[in-house]
């Protein structure tokens, strides 16, 4: 990638104001979305309220991940409520529009949607801060789904189906790191070819395998995760809420919560994240002081390769229980937007992917509304152009590892 | 990022050339070297491929790429006998050697390999354009989709007009909604250092979902067929838009004119870089944006420029495709387009040169159309894993590509070595 042509503290210390009137604009836009549905204007569409409040949110998480973080976490809240209270007010003034936002039905899909998204963007954090772009994402989400199904059919056992999987995508990931490590080939390319060949592996290896008739039925896949005692939660209307939203969900959402938690500690607060970051923004610095520049590397782009695999696993033995060829459909992608969104820190990737993902539960819920259906395609593409805002905007724009994509050569 | 496409200076400068002969073996060499590297790479990936056919199936390579080669109609080429060709513009007949006629089987399975090779020949070149001035366009899906949807566009309206003046129009169009697609990316990378390549993946998907948002159920660009309203996909053009066939039927997609507007590409692409001052600026911002912006050259008017052009590349690729065989977009088509990632492979494989972007796109369009599932032989080799084979072998082609400009670089610096330290000792 191009390299910074201002010292770095110049830019950090300049962008602080401009973020902080993101933020502010996220609140006046999570108000606005409020607004919108009472009387002077009256609006009966769910989606503008909710549109306007998903800019908002991401207002406030751009805000939160360029280090302005309580204007940001305001601009989220103020947000999300704004929206909450928008959609209640158009439902208040016409009964019948509850089949379009069931809050609890959302909030569980929005977490759905975002799981595969949140592993993904994990492992290119880790990738991407050691200075190794990985656009191979997808590939690797592709060989994580595909290797976990035939492991899961294959054993019997979903830990086995998680593990192969992950396998299976530290192992490409490793052809990435050879090629760009060891023979400085362009990432880039690198990136593009390992897309390429998972694509082309699994869909060989799914063809060969279960030949037209696709993934048998009743391949084990990973358990729900009952939470029972939620209902119980004194407010019924509470408690029934939480039971609906958050009761039944997939035990790898809950692992990618964690995962997010997991992956701050260690990029943050650790010595292997401080090495990490250190490779990722000067290797020549970092190979002085005696860190192994290459051995960082690796360990960094396999760990990508396994966590994007989770995330292909997820879908496949997670949430569908099948393989199709190129299951994950472009997610990779998404994912790097999200990582680039997030501006290459955990919870703000993290807050991208659930942004994202809501986008993608959301605009299914439009196609209930007749006037709104054609909008369904149009509301998909939002996040790709807020990625594309983020990397250009001359506000609080997103910076990569200062040495990510550059091959370092040893002395 | 490093330009895939290291040209291959000559090593011998003056001071350490030896005796001619040895430059001019040297020299040799190097042009060989040119030329070996991405036979040998294509050659090594088509191994693997086969070793995986042998593994997997137990079935016999050579049979199956044999197959595949006669399913592109490549065959075609070998059946030489006594026939006949229509002179252009005349009803005269004349001898020829190859059988022409609506009937060959060869001959169609040909035409449709040279039906997918015309666009990625311009996605190759939108590729390799970015690629002079040291940037990575990855966006050609987008870009093609994008000139795909304005030819579309131009050719359901202007219904009426001469053949020729609507044809021009409608690649005309095309060639500008890809400069400007492209372009975005070009200004962001020329005005606040974007990543090109971050930018032109999220334009891909904007633009494909904006495309299928138009032409999808309910959409302002959905065709109005009376009891068509839940199909996904646009109107059909006018006959004047149609690319004119000149082999095969015109009605069972015979092959188009777009071939020789894409190898007049191929010439306009190598005369502008190597004949123009736009092209010298953009291979030198291409070798050293530094070096380039000190002689006073404006390297973010390059990017702008160099993306525009190279965006241009992959608009006619989509716009040719619609006027070509397609005549119309659907919802499917739109997701399913291939031709601008193809068209990576096809520029690193090709090095960037018109005749190496012109045969890598005849190999990848005959891979794609000899494992179709229409005209791949299913006693032979299964459709359905060949097509995947095939994109096995893309991704190969491109990784050793990637690295192949390292290969080259090691054996030049190793010789480079070897010369000087003998010299070193043995030196009067």
């Amino acid at each position: 990638m191009t390299a910074p042509t201002e010292p770095l503290d110049s830019r950090v210390y300049r962008w602080h104001p401009n973020t902080r009137k993101v933020g502010i604009a996220g609140m006046i836009l999570g108000l606005v979305a409020f607004w919108l549905a009472l009387p002077p204007l009256n609006t009966r569409a769910v989606a503008l309220p909710v549109a306007v409040g998903f800019l908002g949110v991401a207002a406030g998480i751009w805000a939160v991940s360029r280090g302005e973080r309580r204007t940001g976490w305001g601009a989220v809240l103020v947000s999300v409520l704004g929206m909450a209270c928008g959609v209640l007010a158009t439902r208040a003034t016409v009964g019948h529009l509850e089949v379009v936002v069931t809050w609890s039905a959302l909030i569980a899909a929005t977490f759905r949607y975002a799981t595969p998204l949140t592993f993904a963007a994990m492992g290119g954090l880790f990738s991407e801060r050691s200075g190794v772009v990985n656009i191979a994402l997808e590939g690797m989400m592709l060989m994580g789904a595909f290797f976990a199904i035939l492991g899961a059919d294959k054993t019997g056992s979903w830990e086995a189906g998680l593990f192969t999987g992950m396998a299976a995508g530290a192992a490409l990931a490793l052809v990435h790191a050879f090629f760009c490590i060891n023979l400085r080939a362009d990432q880039i390319v690198v990136g593009t070819a390992i897309n390429f060949l998972a694509l082309g592996i699994t869909g060989y290896a799914y063809i060969d395998i279960y030949g037209l008739a696709g993934t048998p039925d009743h391949i084990p896949t990973v358990p729900d995760v009952h939470l029972k005692f939620l209902e119980h939660i004194p407010p019924t209307s509470l408690g029934n809420f939480l039971e609906d939203s958050i009761g039944t969900m997939n035990l790898m959402i809950w692992l990618s919560f964690l995962l997010v938690i997991v992956t701050y500690i260690v990029i943050f607060r650790t010595p292997t994240g401080l090495r990490i970051r250190s490779v990722g923004e000067h290797p020549r610095a970092a190979d002085t002081v005696g860190i192994s520049v290459y051995r960082t590397r690796y360990l960094a782009v396999t760990t990508s390769g396994a966590l994007a695999a989770l995330g292909g696993a997820y879908l496949s033995i997670g949430f569908l229980g099948s393989f199709g060829e190129n299951l994950t459909a472009g997610r990779g992608f998404i994912a790097l937007a999200a990582l680039i969104f997030g501006n290459w820190r955990p919870f703000g990737a993290f807050g991208a992917a659930l942004l994202f993902g809501f986008a993608s539960a959301f605009a299914p819920q439009l196609q209930n509304v007749d006037s709104w259906a054609q909008y369904n395609t149009l509301f998909q593409a939002l996040p790709y152009l807020l990625t594309l805002i983020a990397v250009a905007g001359i506000i609080g724009r997103s910076i990569p590892p200062a040495a990510v994509g550059r091959p370092y050569v040893k002395q | 990022m490093s330009e895939p496409d290291t040209p291959i200076e000559p090593a011998a400068t003056p001071e350490e050339a030896g005796p001619p002969s040895v430059a001019a073996r040297l020299a040799l060499y190097q042009r060989a070297g040119g030329i070996i590297t991405p036979l040998l790479t294509a050659a090594l990936a088509f191994l693997i491929g086969g070793l995986v056919v042998v593994a997997t199936t137990g079935k016999s390579p050579f049979s199956t790429y044999r197959a595949i080669f006669r399913g592109a109609g490549l065959n075609w080429f070998f059946d030489v006998g006594s026939h006949s060709i229509r002179v252009p513009f005349s009803t005269h007949h004349v001898w020829f050697p190859w059988n022409t006629a609506f009937a060959s089987t060869a001959g169609f399975n040909l035409q449709q390999t040279l039906i997918l090779a015309t666009p990625l020949m311009l996605t190759g070149l939108a590729v390799a354009f970015a690629f002079r001035c040291g940037l990575f366009n990855i966006g050609g899906n987008g870009q093609y989709t994008v000139g795909a949807m304005f030819a579309m566009q131009m050719g359901v309206w202007f219904v009426g007009l001469p053949q020729a003046l609507h044809i021009f129009l409608a690649l005309g169009v095309a060639a500008l909604a890809g400069a400007v697609w492209a372009g975005i990316a070009g200004l962001l990378k020329a005005t606040v250092g974007a990543h090109e390549v971050i930018t032109t993946i999220m334009l891909n998907y904007i633009a494909l979902l904006v495309a299928s948002w138009l032409i999808g159920i309910g959409g302002p660009l959905q065709q109005n067929n009376p009891g068509q309203e839940s199909v996904p996909e646009s109107s059909t053009i006018a006959n004047s838009a149609h690319l004119p066939v000149f082999w095969g039927s015109p009605v069972l997609q015979g092959l188009h004119i777009g071939i020789f507007i894409a190898i007049g590409a191929l010439v306009v692409y190598w005369l502008v870089l190597n004949r123009t001052t736009l092209g010298f600026e953009v291979r030198a911002v291409g070798y050293n944006p530094e070096a380039a912006r000190y002689s006073g050259i404006s390297v973010a008017k390059n990017y702008f420029l160099a993306m525009a052009i190279s965006g241009a590349f992959a608009g006619i690729a989509g716009g040719i495709d619609l006027l070509g065989w397609e005549f119309k977009l659907d919802t499917t088509d739109v997701a399913s387009t291939q031709a601008g990632f193809i068209g990576i492979a096809v520029a690193l494989l090709g090095r960037n040169k018109p005749i190496g972007i012109f045969l890598a796109a005849i190999l990848f369009g005959a891979l794609l159309t000899g494992t179709s599932t229409r005209n791949l032989d299913p006693t032979i080799f299964q459709p359905e894993l060949a097509g995947n084979l095939s994109r096995i072998i893309q991704g190969l082609v491109v990784l050793f590509v990637g690295a192949d400009v390292l290969i080259l670089y090691l054996w030049n610096s190793r010789r480079k070595l070897r010369r000087g330290q003998p010299k070193a000792v043995t030196s009067p």
